[in-house]
């Protein structure tokens, strides 16, 4: 029975994790270690400014621990998703931070950077072709679209992460990937089933999350033919069947459908058994190959740029009565910005009351005020920053000093606990791509390039 | 009666992609689960309902495997758009909690 380890250091590369857990994962003779680097989790943002939601330092330092426990064991360490979107700005940036360890460190290997940012002919051809597909319920996608997008990504599936380690690479860094694809593609190479592949690609990309109590650290899963076992080596940790129950439903629409790129992973029959009490074998899941293989497509356009202040008042007679203020508060910041020449068509304005429905907006059950202070932020998206900043300028200040029926309070309306108060956010992204790209060779738009380190 | 936040040992939102959100209630206790799901409170049209969204768009399942209910809906916004107030849709759980289940009836 072929049986193969791998050791998942975080959910996100950059999140932390105990040394000591790293230790003690590796003393367990892993086949492979790495994690996901990635996520669309923290919005459009990152994708399309080409930044991190990581921090540079905090990467740095678990990065390196993962490197030389990869180069000490002879074993692959893999980042799928670098630099947390997968674009090329986000991979260089990546390979850039392996090179100064490495340099630091005095290591030597080969790596291999897979490039995710498909060709936009080449997308333009595809929807031509009939080979794109909308997902949830968004538009067929356009040529508009594609050349509005600011940067578009694909998904990457198991591989060409397999092919990189036929071509020898010890470091793999992934463009954005399929979370699970950087485990499947280590678990595939070596004979285990696609059902298991899949599944444990799904347990250990997320760290030890299906452990108790949940933080960022190890997880390691134990692959055979026909289950998988996870446990975290960090000794005050446990996975329990509720734990690792909990962690199966993790950002899936359905419980037990969950699409890949090649096909389905059914896990509607799985079991859930403890093995000692801090380890749990799941059995049962199943994999029904796709007719057509797939990847999916994110990308995000411009939507303006953004400027932000934030606020809070503490006076019940303005309290009683936000409603209204704010009413009047948004046609005064009307007529003020149309006087100074920017029209209600050139700007949005939100502004979001914490205490009220700041959390849930329209879904929020009881939006009746009960608190004796309310938080506000107001928000401003215009067709340029300058707009922002302008109307945000009047905004703020109309929320300060504007008059309400019975006010006691002449001096000001608003607390604001900071100098400067108002906050130029940049460029707005939203998801404008979230289509699938159907693909005769998985490898095809994920081109390879190694490198001797 | 009971409520789910005093039965349930996971209750919890989160993005499924950047334009679904989905609601995960876990129980412990396979056979309370069962109970649970016999009195057929939590269904696609009491999401449908909590949330204000049609109920052909509201992704039901029950998950006997893993003791829980799950459902996926579109969201208000896409996340991180204009107007959207919860980027990882990590606090969307909170109508649920006070869903009342019947358990005295369904024995």
């Amino acid at each position: 029975m072929t049986e193969i380890r791998m050791l998942s250091t975080s959910g996100i590369l950059g999140y932390g994790y105990a040394e000591e857990s790293l230790k003690i994962g590796m003393a367990r003779e892993p086949h492979a270690i790495g994690a996901d680097g990635g996520s669309t989790d923290p919005g459009p943002h990152y994708l399309g400014a080409g930044t991190s939601f990581t921090s540079r330092l905090s990467v740095k330092r678990d990065l390196k621990l993962m490197l030389l426990a990869a180069m000490a064991a002879k074993i692959p360490c893999i980042i799928g998703t670098a630099g947390g979107a997968g674009g090329e700005p986000h991979l260089q940036d990546t390979a850039a931070l392996v090179r100064e360890i490495a340099r630091e460190e005095k290591l030597s290997f080969r790596m291999a950077l897979i490039h995710a940012e498909p060709d936009r002919a080449m997308l333009r051809e595809a929807v031509t072709a009939g080979r794109v597909k909308a997902l949830v319920k968004l538009p067929p996608l356009d040529a508009g679209t594609i050349d509005r997008a600011e940067r578009i990504v694909a998904m990457m599936g198991p591989e060409p992460i397999a092919r990189a380690l036929d071509g020898g690479a010890q470091v793999i860094l992934c463009g954005r990937s399929s979370d699970p694809a950087q485990w499947a593609a280590v678990a595939l190479r070596a004979g285990i089933p696609p059902a298991v592949a899949w599944y444990a690609g799904k347990m250990l990309e997320c760290g030890a999350e299906p452990a108790v109590p949940k933080e960022p650290d190890c997880l390691l899963v134990t692959l055979r033919d026909d289950h998988l076992v996870c446990e975290p080596p960090n000794p005050i940790r446990r996975c329990t069947p509720l734990s690792v129950a909990n962690f199966a439903l993790h950002e899936n629409a359905s419980p037990i459908h969950h699409t890949e790129p090649g096909g389905m992973l059914d896990t509607s029959e799985v079991s859930f058994d403890p093995v000692s009490d801090r380890a749990v074998k799941v059995s049962g899941m199943r994999w029904m190959p796709a007719a057509q293989y797939t990847v999916k497509l994110e990308g995000v356009e411009r939507d303006g740029y953004r400027a932000i202040t934030i606020c809070g008042t503490r006076d019940p007679v303005l309290i009683g009565q936000i409603d209204d203020y704010l009413a009047t508060h948004r046609a005064k910041v009307s007529a003020k910005a149309a006087a100074f020449g920017v029209p209600p068509s050139a700007y949005r304005m939100a502004v979001r009351v914490y205490g009220k429905d700041g959390v849930m907006a329209d879904w929020e059950p009881t939006p009746a005020v009960t608190g004796h202070e309310l938080g506000f932020i107001i928000e401003v998206v215009g067709d340029t920053q300058d707009i922002a900043d302008a109307v945000l300028a009047m905004a703020r200040t109309s929320l300060l000093h504007a008059d309400f029926p019975g006010r006691l309070c002449k001096e000001g309306n608003m607390a604001f606990p900071f100098s400067p108060s108002d906050i130029a956010l940049g460029p707005l992204y939203r998801f404008s791509v979230f289509h699938t790209l159907a693909l005769e060779d998985p490898c095809a738009i994920f081109p390879i390039e190694y490198e001797s380190v | 009666m009971a409520r789910i936040r005093e039965i349930a040992q996971v209750c919890k939102s989160k993005n499924a992609g950047p334009f679904i959100v989905t609601i995960d209630v876990l129980f412990e206790d396979h056979a309370l689960y069962h109970r649970v799901k016999a009195t057929g409170v939590l269904n696609a049209a009491l999401f449908a309902k909590l949330y204000g969204v049609a109920e052909e768009d509201v992704l039901f399942t029950h998950y006997d495997a893993a003791a829980a209910f799950k459902a996926s809906l579109p969201r208000l916004v896409a996340a991180g758009g204009f107007g959207d107030t919860d980027v990882y849709g990590a606090q969307q759980h909170a109508p649920l909690l006070d869903v009342e289940i019947p358990l005295n009836e369904a024995g």
